[in-house]
């Protein structure tokens, strides 16, 4: 059953004497359950495209369906709250407030949506197990390492059950380890806990760890991987194929 | 090219300028409206006898207007420097592109006299604006008449200003110019990183802190509140650092307790956005302790000096009816009879008012419409030592007593005297027996020292005769006129107590034989001037009389108005100043605070929190911190103005909840005006 349908989005930005088109004409379709990783390089419209489908950005023209709903169609409050209730997000550079401590930083997903502390307190322990940040659950994040912070962002991405996470770069600002702990976490929520996670990214070995790859280049879909029964040593070798493919430096795709 | 940058600086940060500018404008205005008002007040048509108030107005804020340049140069310093350490991440981009420490310096002198001559000019047109309805309240002030008024623009008062605000631009250019060159490029550039610190403060040295401080304060209150009979300078002075200093922990303890409290609370605590904004407080709080502390003792003296002198000058205007039932008085005697009255010439050279007019060809009675003249006596072994010095003795700790002339002899006046000047005042009459005496005071400290003694029964022995009290309290009353309380005590004895007994003072009180205004000023000049001619050869013709005075109701009622306005100028300037710090503090700080947290309000948007409790949680926070100074602020104040009312009992201080309600709005308007312009430009800082 398909979760998210994009239908034929296009977003400009600029004015009539120099317009860019950052996204022109994309659709796909994302499953419920599936991890998909969204591939390009640097300008090639990937957080765009992100951005429209979490709400934050408009897009110009088209439409993009969560479980059949119109997501462009929203206004005002209903996005702070189709956001609230369905999405998930994990961004590059973690966003977590530095004021609160991790625990509160979970807890605060929860609370804006009206939970109780009881049950405030029974999740955001479950999936701090589930991440293996139980540890610093009451550090603040200047206190934690990267890869802490980025999987205290995803357990407050996750929380809250929505139907679907949006990773913007999710490993962009971790070291080599970090980030496979942080992808193997995402393949056990992906496939464990049966999370549909998209994955913004321009780094080959992260994609790797996605069920699909869709590669974008100014602004178009230019080409699309399934996983299915490869190992991921092989999945990244293909990976690696296409982005040589798309021009994108290969030192970049290393 | 710098002086483009600097323009450029000023246009980009207006937010953060927005609040400094516009309490420069402020202040500036504020500044010129009160040294503008003695101009304005001599341009009013007003009574000779008011020039000489007017004269004195004008002195005494130009003194005030010293204290409040310092408290303002003091504020500004504060606001470039805050703004200062905001832009160090700028001035790092620039040294690191090769700017020197000369040329930043240039870009902030520029921009300092830039901001510098637009607010002067702003402030100036401002303050002229407002001086026009400063007018309107000197006019009322001075119960002048309002068509002698026009639109009037201060030279001096301009000058004055300009010279005082450029001392002080010129003060935040030198300091500013230190600080550029001790900046060092690394500091700079590490200020850039954020760097949360949470102070960590253990609870429970925070709740026995509190405990403490709380103990102190209680003391405090105690001492100046309920028990100022036993209190003394020093005494005060303690209670004061006391007060400061509890304060000051108070703030301290409760940031590092308020947190953990709240987060016990965890139905609260968890509950919206709530985390997030306990937390924001928490941190604002925390390093603000000292400033928050300025702020709360600067409230509580604006409070107080604005409802102690607008209730003073109230009180005034309203006692001046009661206690001037009278137009004229005059009084002739001896008060320095004590060697005198030993000697048997002394009664036969008493010289009596009508003797003494005639002597000079003047009618005494001429002009007056009805009068009353009377005697008062003195017995030279009764004094205030022998009338009530053993309440001082019986509680050692009594500090009134060190300013008082215990050798102060007693006033007397027979029953039947008091009884037709009472019938002259239209007030109640009173009956004594023989052997009985009555004290008539008003002066409320005066009253409780002697209630002590006449609570007792205490016998009196004057001129021989042994007196003992009717009532055990004094009667509230006087006999002289006068603008506020200050009758300290007159004995009302039986007539033949004082029989056979030469008088140390003579009265007359009257009434003007006049229908209108211009009449009544006719006679009052006419009074004044036999009085000055009397006066001039008196001394060298009569050796007995050494004490002459003559008091017109219009006279006290000048005075009264004068002092009263004084009192109310001076209340509204310091307590206009302190408001306006306390609010570009509070402001500042809240604003620099919301532009740090920007990202933050990001991240709550990005995970999908509403706008209204984006707005709801501000609103809270700059609310809270608003709120705090100012309720510990009240609190002290409700204390504060208790000992000033009996400090001020003697001006009458009846319209003492009125002008709560005065200084309530002034606060409201200013202090309110600054949490409005605070939380909106939050708002919009960070949408």
């Amino acid at each position: 059953m398909e979760l998210l349908k994009v239908d034929q989005i296009e977003k400009y930005y600029g004015n009539k004497s120099s317009l860019t088109k950052a996204i022109d004409d994309i659709s796909f379709e994302v499953e419920k359950g599936e991890f998909v990783a969204i591939m390009g390089a640097s300008g090639s419209g990937k957080t765009t495209l992100l951005n429209c489908i979490s709400t934050i950005d408009r897009v110009t023209a088209g439409h993009i369906y969560l479980e059949g709903e119109d997501v462009t169609a929203l206004k005002g409050k209903e996005l702070n709250k189709f956001r609230r209730d369905k999405l998930g997000f994990i961004f590059q550079d973690f966003n977590l407030l530095d004021t609160l401590t991790a625990y509160e930083n979970i807890a605060l997903a929860l609370s804006i949506q009206k939970y109780g502390v009881s049950e405030i307190d029974k999740r955001v322990k479950a999936v701090a197990e589930q991440l293996g940040i139980s540890d610093v659950l009451n550090k603040y994040p200047y206190q934690m390492s990267g890869g802490q912070k980025q999987r205290v962002a995803s357990a407050r991405a996750i929380i809250t059950d929505p139907k679907l996470v949006l990773a913007d770069e999710p490993t962009g600002a971790l070291d080599s380890k970090s980030s496979k702990l942080l992808l193997e976490r995402f393949v056990y929520l992906n496939q464990e806990q049966n999370a549909t996670i998209m994955m913004v990214t321009h780094d080959s070995f992260s994609a790797s760890y996605a069920s699909r790859v869709v590669f974008i280049r100014d602004g178009k879909i230019f080409h699309e991987i399934v996983k299915g029964e490869d190992k991921r040593k092989t999945f990244f070798n293909k990976i690696i194929d296409v982005m040589t493919l798309l021009g994108g430096d290969v030192s970049d795709a290393v | 090219m710098l002086f483009k940058m600097s323009l450029r600086n000023i246009k980009r940060s207006i937010k953060d300028y927005a609040i400094y500018f516009f309490t420069l404008i402020i202040g500036v205005s504020i500044f010129y409206v009160f040294n503008a008002i003695g101009s304005q007040a001599s341009m009013l048509q007003l009574k000779k006898s008011q020039y000489e108030i007017v004269e004195l107005l004008q002195s005494t804020l130009s003194a005030t207007s010293v204290f409040v340049a310092v408290i303002l140069a003091l504020l500004i310093v504060y606001a470039s420097r805050f703004l200062m350490k905001r832009r160090h991440r700028e001035f790092a981009v620039y040294m690191t592109l090769g700017m020197s420490k000369g040329q930043v310096s240039v870009i902030l002198f520029v921009e300092t006299v830039l901001i510098g001559i637009i607010s002067l000019v702003v402030g100036l047109l401002v303050g002229t604006a407002l001086s026009q309805l400063m007018s309107a309240v000197v006019v009322d002030m001075f119960e002048a008449d309002m068509s002698a008024y026009h639109f009037s623009f201060s030279l001096d008062a301009a000058r004055k200003t300009v010279l005082y605000f450029l001392i002080m631009y010129v003060a935040v250019i030198i300091l500013n110019n230190v600080a550029v060159t001790k900046m060092k490029l690394i500091d700079l550039i590490q200020s850039a990183k954020k760097t949360e610190r949470i102070p960590n403060r253990n609870p429970w040295i925070c709740l026995l802190v509190f405990a403490v401080s709380v103990a102190g304060l209680v003391y405090a209150y105690y001492t100046v509140g309920w028990n100022y009979e036993t209190l003394g300078q020093t005494q005060l002075s303690v209670c004061i650092l006391l007060g400061a200093t509890a304060t000051f922990f108070i703030f301290w303890s409760v940031s590092g307790i308020a947190l953990k409290v709240i987060q016990s609370l965890k139905n609260r605590y968890h509950k919206g956005i709530n985390v997030f904004t306990f937390r924001q407080i928490s941190s604002m709080i925390n390093t603000m302790v000292f400033a928050m502390t300025v702020i709360c003792l600067m409230l509580f003296l604006t409070i107080c000096a604005i409802s102690s002198s607008f209730a003073v000058r109230n009180s005034m205007n309203n006692n001046m009816i009661e206690m001037c039932p009278a137009d004229l008085e005059l009084h002739l005697g001896n008060l320095d009879f004590s060697k005198e009255a030993e000697s048997e010439e002394y009664g036969d050279t008493f010289t009596s008012l009508s003797d003494l007019y005639e002597k000079k060809g003047y009618n005494l009675t001429e002009d007056l419409s009805e009068y009353l003249d009377f005697y008062t006596y003195a017995d030279p072994t009764f004094t205030w030592e022998n009338s009530f010095g053993d309440v001082f003795q019986q509680d050692e700790g009594a500090a009134v007593s060190v300013q008082l002339d215990m050798s102060a002899l007693e006033e007397i006046i027979t029953v039947s005297d008091y009884n037709r000047l009472m019938k002259f005042y239209h007030e109640e009459e009173i009956s004594l027996d023989e052997g009985e005496y009555v004290v008539i005071c008003d002066f409320k400290n005066m009253m409780d020292i002697r209630n002590c003694e006449l609570a007792k029964g205490r016998i009196i022995n004057i001129y021989g005769t042994d007196l003992k009290p009717k009532y055990n309290q004094c009667i509230e009353g006087f006999i002289s006129l006068g603008a506020s309380h200050i009758n300290t005590g007159v004995f009302v004895v039986p007539d033949s107590v004082v029989e056979g007994h030469a008088p140390q003072m003579n009265y007359l009180i009257g009434n003007y034989d006049a229908s209108s205004k211009a009449e009544r000023g006719k006679i009052e000049e006419l009074q004044y001037s036999r009085y000055e001619t009397i006066w001039n050869d008196l001394e060298t013709t009569s050796h007995s009389v050494s004490y002459y005075y003559i008091d017109t109701k219009q006279h006290i009622e000048e005075g009264a108005v004068g002092l009263g306005a004084i009192l109310a100028f001076l209340g509204l300037y310091i307590g206009l100043v302190f408001l306006v710090s306390c609010g570009a503090i509070l402001s500042l700080k809240c604003l620099s605070e919301s532009v740090d947290s920007v990202e933050r309000y990001a991240v709550l948007r990005k995970i999908g929190v509403d706008e209204g409790d984006i707005s709801k949680s501000i609103f809270c926070q700059i609310g809270i911190f608003f709120l705090a100074p100012l309720a510990l602020a009240i609190i002290h104040s409700a204390v504060g103005m208790k000992f000033a009312t009996y400090i001020l009992e003697t001006f009458g201080t009846e319209a003492m909840h009125q002008s709560i309600g005065t200084s309530a709005v002034i606060l409201l308007m200013i202090y309110g005006g600054y949490f409005l312009i605070t939380y909106f430009s939050s708002k919009n800082t960070v949408s």
